[in-house]
């Protein structure tokens, strides 16, 4: 396997999808975002990264029935789209929990102490990076450098970026993502 | 010189509080220059004054901007579009210098993108933003549609023949999606993998087009250039490099943070005065003078103006001109390690000496980190800053890798040969 590939393993997606995948096809509504999605690209196919991200903010993550669904809609082979989303860091090819924390391991995090702010997650979650509470409530994942070195060390909660996080600070902020 | 120095980058961005809208962006002066180059100005003449102002790039390599815009076939074009694009995918790590641009000033960014694309007959223009930078999406959104409204984008920009259609493009995390060509592929809507060069993007690039990919922060110079003339800009800065430049600090010092300033500013006075020195009771280890994939810095370069020719001598580049700073309580192969393992990550796996050869760097500086190094991986470390040296590998990711290596191998040599001599890190404390 190609290390380009550990970054998309960590975010879920070099293994297989479960097979509890629902064959339902995409919500029309969803449908109709991706068609406009493609009238901004000279080829339908450029939309597919940013329609990756429409179906998983509505699915949480991209099973293999919606990666197909999706693959018909832009004239794409399966396998051709599965190769786009293993990729990228931020397609989830497997499950996550109700809340995904994105916790920065770059370099100005890391002199400033993602180490214990990592262990300190970690043991509050009861899980390891990469990993899913067993209640599902959170999905811990690395990422690289969120722009916020200047108020290190930073990570996300699904959207929100959050910056000079400490222990205490840390423990306020879960209980804030039911 | 008497007067506080000039920063027309951030003179609209007040902390904490959210960016002036169309009308209060106008109200500062906005769209003037806009004005100015659909009115007076012919796309060459705005080429000519880029290129006289000596602006170079603003995204790591600090190529001139006017000769990259000069290279984009002229004349007819068959009614196929050019395009613009914004590297906005800012994934260096240590650097946050072109979120400050986006969130701060978005219709600074709109303005000159509008500028730049007519400057070199773009009809699409796409901003190509990282997928974390959420309120940046936001922000840019709405000016652009506010911009929009105004006349400013679409059909005959104010009465005139020039059309723009502008999209933001949001992408969903590789480093890779920064170097400009595998960002052409990665707009295309495929995996990220960088293209041989030539041809170069200006001729051959995005759907085969004509493109041109520049940094945030250097397009955002485009509208003061054409306002202020070429002139003003180079006398901004203390050096040969005209301008400003958007320095940052963060690590060890003790107030971390972005600040405008003149271009050829000494490291010293950034380290210093901007980012109030080293914590209290440390000392300078090392620092990394604009990001991840730049060479070390230590004490004895502190006097160096912090631009791209005067960089040069110390072995090290001015990079994205955003520090990060060690100091000396840090282990120097455990922060190696950390970086390493970045860029063993985020490889795109094209080409061999990178895919196989970053994991091997990094599980060697994690051995000699874990006590289990041997004299002879250092010879291996070194081999491989040879082998993925620039010219050995597809694109300048692995050559960005082994700058911190080869640098950090000299100087932090000592500490490498007493971890393996004492089988253990001499900075972790016995549990
Ligand atoms: C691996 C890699 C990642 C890069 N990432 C970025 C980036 O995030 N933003 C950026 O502006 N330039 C990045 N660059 C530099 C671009 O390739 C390109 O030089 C730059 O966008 C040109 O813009 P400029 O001439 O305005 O500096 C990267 C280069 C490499 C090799
Ligand atoms: S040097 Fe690395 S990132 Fe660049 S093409 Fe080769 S494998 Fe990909
Ligand atoms: S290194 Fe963590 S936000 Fe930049």
């Amino acid at each position: 396997m190609s290390t380009g590939d550990s970054a998309a393993m960590l975010a879920g997606a070099a293994q297989a999808a479960p097979a509890a995948a629902p064959s339902a096809p995409l919500a029309p509504e969803l449908t109709a975002a991706i068609a406009q999605l493609v009238g901004q690209y000279d080829d339908k196919r450029a939309a597919c990264i940013e329609a990756l991200k429409l179906v998983q903010r509505q699915y949480r993550w991209v099973d293999d029935a919606r990666l197909g669904a999706l693959a018909r809609l832009l004239d794409m082979s399966i396998a051709e789209l599965d190769g786009v989303a293993t990729f990228y860091n931020l397609i989830y090819r497997r499950p996550v929990g109700r809340h995904v924390i994105l916790l920065c391991d770059s370099v100005s995090c890391w002199l400033c102490g993602a180490d214990q702010l990592r262990a300190r997650l970690e043991q509050r979650l009861g899980v390891e990076v990469g990993q899913t509470t067993a209640d599902d409530r959170f999905t811990l994942l690395p990422i690289v450098c969120l722009g916020h070195c200047d108020h290190a060390p930073a990570l996300m909660v699904d959207e929100a970026l959050h910056g000079d996080v400490d222990a205490a600070g840390v423990d306020r902020l879960l209980e804030a993502y039911p | 010189m008497s007067s506080t120095p000039e920063r027309p980058l951030t003179r609209n961005i007040r902390p904490g509080e959210p960016p002036l809208d169309l009308v209060g962006y106008e109200r500062a002066g906005g769209y003037r220059a806009l004005r100015r180059a659909l009115r007076e100005l012919t796309p060459s003449q705005i080429v000519q004054q880029v290129t006289d102002s000596n602006l170079r790039g603003r995204g790591g390599a600090g190529f001139p901007t006017g000769k990259k815009w000069s290279f984009v076939p002229h004349g007819a074009d068959g009614g196929l579009p050019k395009y613009l694009i914004v590297n906005a995918d800012e994934m260096e790590p240590g650097t946050f210098k072109d979120r400050l641009l986006l969130e701060g000033d978005p219709h600074q960014m709109i303005e000159a993108i509008i500028i730049s694309a007519y400057a070199i007959s773009a009809s699409v223009a796409y901003i190509f933003l990282r997928g974390e930078y959420l309120r940046a999406t936001e922000l840019l959104t709405r000016a652009a549609h506010a911009a929009e409204a105004r006349g400013y984008l679409g059909a005959h920009i104010l009465d005139s023949p020039f059309s723009l259609a502008l999209h933001v493009h949001t992408s969903a995390g590789r480093y890779m999606c920064g170097e400009e060509t595998a960002l052409l592929t990665a707009l295309e809507g495929k995996r990220a993998l960088p293209r041989y060069k030539p041809p170069f993007p200006q001729v051959v690039g995005l759907w085969g087009r004509p493109s041109v990919v520049n940094n945030v922060e250097t397009l955002c110079n485009v509208p003061h250039i054409v306002e202020r003339g070429a002139a003003w800009f180079r006398a901004l800065g203390r050096t040969q490099d005209g301008g400003t430049k958007i320095y940052g600090a963060s690590g060890h010092v003790r107030r971390p943070g972005a600040w405008e300033l003149p271009m050829g500013t000494p490291l010293r006075e950034l380290l210093e005065e901007h980012a109030g020195g080293i914590r209290a009771g440390r000392a300078l280890r090392a620092l990394l003078p604009g990001g991840a994939s730049t060479a070390f810095l230590t004490a004895e370069h502190l006097d160096v103006p912090l631009d791209f020719s005067s960089m040069e001598p110390t072995g090290s580049r001015l990079g994205t001109g955003t520090i990060t700073v060690a100091d000396d309580r840090t282990c120097p192969v455990a922060l190696l390690r950390n970086l390493e393992h970045f860029f063993a990550q985020e490889s795109c796996g094209w080409c061999t000496p990178c895919r196989d050869g970053l994991p091997w760097t990094e599980r060697l500086l994690g051995a000699i980190e874990d006590g289990d190094g041997e004299m002879q991986d250092l010879e291996i470390l070194e081999m491989h800053t040879r082998f993925l040296d620039s010219g050995k590998t597809f694109c300048a990711h692995a050559p960005g890798a082994m700058a911190p290596l080869a640098s950090g191998l000299k100087i932090f040599r000592d500490d490498f040969e007493r971890h393996i001599r004492e089988r253990r890190c001499p900075w972790k404390r016995a549990a």
